[in-house]
């Protein structure tokens, strides 16, 4: 429904999504199971990442964001559409077809305490899909690794910790170090900073800014903060009940809005201004 | 250190004595594994009708401990409270579970964040606060007290109450459940409504909508509110007097506008800087406050804060007390060395923005 095809200076998008569609079936019968009905979780959206940009996506939940991501990277299996990295068509691919592109495209989670495995060491959390991917082994896996660990913000030293011994603000630092660990060049970040407190939100927003530029990344930035949102990305995209209802420049979004939605969304944003928002009450209840 | 700061405002249809709710020296410990763990360290506030009272914080400043104690919910064998809290002058802490028992919901009532696990999911929504009604006055029929659930449903804005009374807690949407755990909350009308993140779990259109039916019952009813909340978005919405809290201890408190228009402990700067915030055009990078909250475990000796503040000098190393530093306002108090002037002239790290930064 909504294109944003900016190709920028780079040449053409990285990733382009086409009328992507992920619904899932609602069942009911006594002996047998008959689809009753849908739920459209993905509708219809078409979007597309160019090449070192960050794009947001915004929505509520049950807007269908996450499930996007996961569908894009084909952790899903998407209903119909078409997900194209680097011009190649990867929607429906095997298993071990997309392996390699495992490489290229990564995913950091919401929950910094539920998505390490608590019975493993930091070095293998991070390691692990080296080994995998036969990247390295052995000493240089481990240079690798501790490199990786010193360039977000942690210790090398860390490298035989357990997760529980960490900090919510440190487990996130190893999820991006994890996620980070093959080189991709695209990076779907669900939610990073929403489990955080908010001194050490910013801290992690400043360390995926300077990695993005170090190492020439391309973010999909997932979150239900719009403020957060806004200072990440390059561009916003709109999600309400599983399709895109307006996409735009970052601050052209949030500053003039075009759809009712994305005004509805805006207006509820608490501003942290005793002045501006008791302004904005008067205004909403007189008008 | 710091006596009882008379820190409310003119009350609003006050009692006529004393404060609703004054808690006095309050701290609350407890004895871990790793050693005493000291959660609440020396807290002093007021509450006066009709007053909406911000603690902010982030985990483990102490913030939840502090509001749970009031109703007596930390009691534990390995807990030691020490210090008052009065509700129109009756010693909370002294009194026994039992007549605890008789404050909690009557006189005080408290809602969580989690809406959906803070109900029964196998009684229907009615059930639930028609027990509650009738489990501090039996002789209320139940036929009545399920009358008044469902007027208490309508008046927190549930619609078709009459038949919505008669749900189960999964059939409600997640706004809908904390709208009712505040009927709930209102069932026997409190006096003091403690509200603990009561939209951390719920989306902005949501938030919005439970901000402003707190904000009504607060002025209809003159219902007296502790909000604890790590947002100062949603602090600057409603509050009227913040309290902000570091390490157990509280760092700064005063008014709404002292708060957010002069700041005079860094701390307080460095969360008011390190906001993403839509009114304004969005900086190159996010001001952010280094390192992480401390352990309770190990506070750093003198100010909790001198690791992470860059503006650190030698008498940090002393525990500085909660005082009023402004001549004109005796009731903004903060726990900072630093002078008022030189304050001023540190927190403006750009011209109109106030953050933690090291100086230039």
């Amino acid at each position: 429904m909504s294109d944003i095809g900016t190709t920028g200076s780079t040449g053409g998008p990285l990733l382009e999504v086409t009328d992507l569609v992920k619904h899932f079936p609602i069942k009911s019968g006594l002996l047998v199971d008959r689809t009753v009905d849908n739920v459209r979780a993905v509708d219809g959206v078409s979007f597309t990442v160019n090449n070192g940009e960050t794009l947001g996506l915004v929505g509520e939940s049950g807007s269908g964001k996450s499930t996007t991501c996961r569908v894009v990277l084909q952790l899903l299996k998407p209903t119909s559409g078409s997900v194209k990295f680097e011009g190649q068509e990867i929607a429906g691919k095997s298993r071990r077809e997309l392996r390699p592109l495992r490489r290229e495209m990564q995913m950091i989670f919401q929950d910094p305490y539920a998505s390490l495995n608590p019975r493993k060491r930091i070095g293998q959390i991070v390691g692990d899909q080296l080994k995998i991917q036969k990247v390295a082994s052995g000493k240089e896996l481990r240079t690798r690794v501790e490199g990786l660990l010193e360039r977000v913000g942690l210790s090398p030293e860390h490298y035989n910790r357990f997760p529980h011994e960490f900090s919510g603000g440190q487990r996130q630092r190893i999820g991006i170090a994890r996620a980070l660990a093959l080189g991709p060049k695209l990076v779907f970040c669900d939610e990073p900073v929403s489990a955080l407190d908010v001194s050490i939100q910013a801290q992690i927003v400043n360390l995926l800014d300077d990695l993005q530029d170090e190492m020439g990344l391309t973010y999909v930035f997932v979150a239900h903060d719009i403020g957060v949102v806004r200072h990440i990305s390059d561009r916003i995209a709109v999600m309400n009940q599983g399709k895109i209802v307006e996409t735009g420049d970052a601050d052209q979004v949030c500053e003039h809005p075009r759809d009712a939605y994305t005004k509805k969304l805006l207006a509820a944003v608490p501003i942290p201004d005793p002045r501006e928002s008791r302004a904005r009450r008067e205004r909403t209840t007189a008008g | 250190m710091s006596v009882t700061p008379e820190t409310a405002p003119a009350p609003r249809g006050g009692t006529g004595g004393g404060p609703l709710l004054a808690v006095e020296n309050l701290r609350v410990g407890f004895a871990t594994e790793d050693g005493r763990l000291q959660a609440v360290d020396g807290v002093n506030f007021t509450l006066e009708p009709g007053e909406v009272l911000a603690i902010v914080g982030e985990s483990g400043s102490g913030k939840s401990v502090t509001a749970q104690t009031i109703i007596g919910l930390t009691r534990s064998p390995n807990a030691h409270i020490e210090g008052s809290v009065r509700l129109n002058g009756d010693e909370l802490t002294s009194q026994s579970e039992k007549e605890l028992q008789k404050v909690r919901g009557s006189q005080i009532a408290m809602i969580f964040q989690d809406p959906m696990t803070s109900m029964n999911p196998v009684y229907t929504v009615g059930k639930q606060i028609v027990e509650a009604i009738r489990a501090h006055d039996g002789g209320v029929k139940k036929r009545d007290a399920h009358a008044r659930a469902a007027e208490l449903l309508g008046a927190v804005g549930i619609p078709d109450p009459e038949r919505r009374v008669d749900d189960y807690p999964h059939e409600f949407s997640g706004g809908m459940r904390q709208r009712a755990m505040i009927a709930m909350g209102l069932a026997l009308e409190p006096s003091v409504l403690i509200a603990d993140e009561p939209t951390t779990a719920l989306d902005v259109t949501i938030q919005a909508q439970i901000l402003h039916l707190i904000q009504d019952l607060n002025r209809s009813r003159g219902l007296a509110t502790i909000l604890i909340t790590h947002d100062l978005g949603v602090v600057a919405e409603v509050a009227d007097r913040v309290l902000v809290m570091y390490g157990g201890k509280v760092v700064e408190q005063g008014t709404l506008d002292d708060i957010f228009y002069d700041p005079q402990h860094p701390y307080t700067w460095g969360l008011l800087g390190s906001l993403t915030r839509l009114d304004q055009p969005r900086p190159h990078r996010l001001p952010q406050i280094s390192g992480a909250p401390p352990s309770l475990l190990s506070l750093p000796t003198g100010c909790s804060f001198r690791p992470r503040c860059p503006h650190e000098f030698s008498k940090c190393a002393q525990v500085p007390g909660l005082d009023a530093h402004l001549p004109e306002d005796p009731n903004h108090r903060d726990r900072c060395w630093l002078g008022p002037e030189q304050k001023r002239k540190l927190r403006e790290v750009e011209p109109n923005r106030i953050g933690l930064e090291e100086p230039a």
